[in-house]
C-alpha cells in the first residue's frame, strides 16, 4: 500500500509553502464559479496543467490517475447538459471540475504529508476555543496512519480464525469481533499515551484517601 | 479529551480507512456495487457517540486531504474534495455526529430499532442532504436531477445502515463505550 | 566493546539516586469489584518481581506505581510524591512497558515513535535526536529508523516499546508481562535487556525464570500480597501453591 501521493521532485512548485498552495486552491474553487466564459476556463486548465506537468514535472500518468475517478461524473454531467440545457453550460461545468481536480492533484503531488498535516494543525488553531489542542490534531492524524495496517492485519486474522471454524462468506461477521478488539486496544493505548507523558491531567475529584502529610 | 478518547478517534478513523480497502461488493438487485466505507461513518457514530464519532471522521478526512489514498478505490488527496461528489465526503463528520447524538439519546434502551433510526437519519438522510445540493451546485444541474442520480446508491446505503445497526447493538452489549452523564463507571 | 557502550548509554539514569515507591493502605476497586485490598509496602530494591494468577490484582498493582491507576483508598508515594497530585513528576520518574507493544507504539515510523515521549517532556530537538539515536543503536533498531513500525517483528516491536520508555530516562521502569506475547528467543532477549538495565525495575510476569537474579519477589493472591521475599523461596512457594 502506497501511503502517499507525493511525487518527490525538486521544483519551485514543490518548494512553495503548503499554506500558499492550499490557499490558491481554495481561491480557485471560488473563482471558477464566477467565470462563465469558456476561453477563460480553458486557459485556467492549461495554466494548471503547465504548472503540474511543466514546472513541477509530475508524470502525466500520475496526474491522470488522480483525475480518473471523476471521469464517470464528467461524462454524466456533459450528457445531462447536452440533453437538458446546452453544450456551452456542459463544457463549462466539465472544464471547471477538471481544472479543480487537476489543481488539487498538483497540490497533493507537490506537498509532503507532513507539510499538509502542519497546515491542518494551523487551521485547527481556532478549535482551541472549544477545547481542542492543535498539537493533538497532528498526533491523532499520525496515530491513524500507524493503526491502518494494524487494523487491516487484525481483521485478516479474525477472518482466518472464522474460516478455520468453518465460517464462509460471512464478510460482515468480522465486524463485531474486530470492533471489540479495537475498543480493548483503545483502552491500553490510552494508558500507553498517558504513561509516555501525552497527558498528565489535573487530579481526579475523588479524594477519599488520607494523602495529607502528618 | 482524555488520552483514551484520542485513541478512539484515531482507531475509528483507521477502521474507516480499512473498510475502504475492501473491494466493492455487487449485490443482486442493486444497480451499484456496495463499498464498505460509509459503514465506518455509521460505526463511528453509533459506537463512539456524537463528539468522538464526528472527530474520527474529521480526522479521516484530514488524512485523505493530506494526500494519503485511503478513500475506497485507492482515492485520496485534495482532488476528491473538489469533485462533484465531494459533498458526500463533507457530510461524514456531521453524519457521524448526528448518529452519535441519536444513539446517546436512546442509549438506555438502545434496541435494534433505535439503532436503525439513528443510522438511517444520520447515515443516510444527512449524507444525501449534503451530497445532493453539492452535486447540483458543482454540476450546474437541478436538485431533482442530482437526487435522481443519487437514487441508485440508496439500496446499498440501506443495507449498510442495517448492518451497522446490528453491529452497534452487539458491540454495546459486549463493550459499551458511550457514558451517560451522571452515571460514570469507575475509571479502569 | 558493545557491552561497554551499552553501559555508557544508561549512565545518565545510573547517576540518579535509587527510587522508593511506598504504598500506604492501598485498596482499589473497579465499580463493585475489589481488585486490591489494603496493600502496604515499600519498594526500594533494584529489581522487584511480581507474580500471581490472572485476576490476582498484580496488573492493577503495576498501574498504581506510575499513576495510570490511582487508588480508591490509601496513597501511592513515589520518592514521596503522591501519584494522585503530582502525576507529571511521577510519570517522569517511573516508566511503564506494556504487554502488547502494538498498543504502545503510537506513531507510524520507528524513530518518530521513539521520540514521542521526549516531545511530551518538552526536550529540545537536538537533544531529542541524540537520545533517540542512542537508544535505537542500543536496541539494534538504528537500521529501521524510518521504517513503518508495523513491519517490525514481534520482538523488535517490544524492543521499540522499551526504547520509547527508556529514552525518557525514568529512574524506575515497570514491565507488565513484557514477554507474554513473545517466542523463546525474544523472551530471552527482553530478559537480557531487563537484566542490563541500570534503572530500578518492577517486572510483572508469568515467566518465573525471568526472576532468578532479582532482589525481591511479591506474590499476589486475591488482591493481597500473599508472599514477599527473596526470589528462590517466594517463587518455590508460589509454584507449590499453584500445583
Amino acid at each position: 500500500m502506497t501511503l502517499s501521493l507525493y511525487v518527490p521532485v525538486a521544483s519551485p512548485v514543490h518548494r512553495a509553502p503548503a499554506g500558499l498552495k492550499l490557499g490558491l486552491l481554495a481561491a480557485l474553487a471560488v473563482a471558477l464559479f464566477l467565470v462563465d466564459r469558456l476561453p477563460v476556463a480553458a486557459g485556467t486548465l492549461a495554466a494548471v496543467l503547465l504548472a503540474g506537468l511543466g514546472a513541477a514535472r509530475i508524470p502525466g500518468r500520475t496526474l491522470l490517475a488522480q483525475v480518473r475517478p471523476v471521469w464517470p461524473w464528467l461524462v454524466v454531467l456533459l450528457v445531462f447538459h447536452l440533453v437538458v440545457t446546452d453544450w456551452h453550460t456542459g463544457a463549462l461545468v466539465v472544464l471547471r471540475l477538471l481544472t479543480l481536480v487537476a489543481a488539487a492533484a498538483v497540490v497533493t503531488a507537490t506537498t509532503r504529508v507532513t507539510e499538509l498535516v502542519a497546515v491542518v494543525e494551523w487551521l485547527a488553531r481556532p478549535l482551541a476555543l472549544v477545547g481542542v489542542r492543535p498539537a493533538r490534531v497532528g498526533l491523532v492524524i499520525a496515530m491513524t496512519l500507524r493503526f491502518v495496517p494494524l487494523i487491516a492485519e487484525r481483521a485478516h486474522r479474525i477472518r482466518e480464525a472464522q474460516a478455520a471454524r468453518g465460517a464462509t462468506g460471512m464478510r460482515w461477521g468480522v465486524l463485531v469481533p474486530l470492533l471489540i478488539q479495537v475498543l480493548r486496544l483503545a483502552h491500553t493505548l490510552g494508558e500507553a499515551l498517558d504513561a509516555r507523558g501525552a497527558d498528565a491531567p489535573a487530579p481526579p475529584p475523588r479524594r477519599r484517601a488520607a494523602a495529607s502529610p502528618p | 479529551m482524555k488520552s483514551r478518547d484520542l485513541a478512539y478517534v484515531a482507531l475509528f478513523a483507521a477502521i474507516t480507512a480499512v473498510l475502504g480497502l475492501l473491494p466493492a461488493v455487487p449485490v443482486p438487485g442493486i444497480p451499484v456495487p456496495i463499498t464498505a466505507q460509509t459503514l465506518g461513518v455509521m460505526l463511528a457514530g453509533s459506537v463512539l457517540g456524537a463528539r468522538r464519532g464526528g472527530l474520527a471522521m474529521l480526522t479521516f478526512l484530514a488524512v485523505v486531504a493530506a494526500g494519503v489514498p485511503l478513500l475506497s478505490g485507492g482515492r485520496g488527496g485534495l482532488a476528491v474534495f473538489v469533485g462533484p461528489s465531494a459533498g458526500y465526503l463533507y457530510s461524514w463528520p456531521l453524519a457521524a455526529f448526528v448518529i452519535g447524538l441519536l444513539t446517546q439519546l436512546t442509549w438506555r434502551r438502545f434496541t435494534l430499532a433505535w439503532a436503525a433510526v439513528a443510522n438511517l437519519v444520520g447515515g443516510v438522510a444527512v449524507i444525501y442532504a449534503l451530497g445532493i445540493p453539492f452535486t447540483s451546485l458543482y454540476g450546474d444541474v437541478s436538485l431533482s436531477a442530482a437526487a435522481t442520480g443519487a437514487l441508485s446508491f440508496v439500496p446499498g446505503d440501506l443495507v449498510k445502515a442495517g448492518i451497522a445497526s446490528v453491529v452497534a447493538v452487539a458491540v454495546r452489549r459486549a463493550h459499551p463505550v458511550i457514558e451517560l452523564p451522571g452515571r460514570r463507571p469507575a475509571a479502569g | 566493546m558493545r557491552w561497554g557502550r551499552r553501559a555508557a548509554a544508561v549512565v545518565a539514569a545510573a547517576d540518579l539516586p535509587r527510587t522508593a515507591i511506598e504504598l500506604r493502605g492501598v485498596s482499589h476497586d473497579y465499580g463493585e469489584r475489589p481488585v486490591l485490598r489494603d496493600v502496604s509496602l515499600t519498594l526500594a530494591e533494584h529489581r522487584v518481581g511480581v507474580v500471581g494468577a490472572n485476576g490476582s490484582g498484580k496488573s492493577t498493582f503495576a498501574r498504581l506505581l506510575n499513576g495510570l491507576v490511582v487508588p480508591t483508598e490509601g496513597a501511592v508515594l513515589v520518592d514521596g510524591l503522591d501519584t494522585r497530585t503530582q502525576l507529571r513528576e511521577v510519570r517522569r520518574r517511573v516508566g511503564f512497558v506494556f504487554q502488547d507493544p502494538d498498543a504502545q507504539i503510537v506513531l507510524p515510523t520507528v524513530a518518530e515513535d521513539a521520540e514521542f515521549g521526549l516531545t511530551n517532556l518538552g526536550v529540545p530537538p537536538e537533544e531529542r535526536a541524540r537520545r533517540v539515536e542512542e537508544v535505537l543503536v542500543r536496541y539494534g533498531l538504528a537500521g529501521h529508523r524510518d521504517h513503518p513500525a508495523h513491519l517490525l517483528s514481534g520482538g523488535q516491536k517490544q524492543l521499540l516499546a522499551i526504547a520509547g520508555v527508556l529514552v525518557m530516562q525514568p529512574r524506575r521502569v515497570v514491565f507488565d508481562e513484557p514477554t507474554t506475547l513473545l517466542d523463546l528467543a525474544n523472551t530471552r532477549r527482553v530478559a537480557r535487556v531487563v537484566e542490563e538495565l541500570e534503572q530500578d525495575v518492577v517486572v510483572v510476569t508469568h515467566h518465573l525464570d525471568l526472576l532468578a537474579g532479582f532482589d525481591r519477589v511479591l506474590v499476589f493472591e486475591d488482591g493481597r500480597v500473599a508472599a514477599d521475599g527473596a526470589p528462590a523461596e517466594t517463587v518455590r512457594w508460589y509454584v507449590d501453591r499453584m500445583s
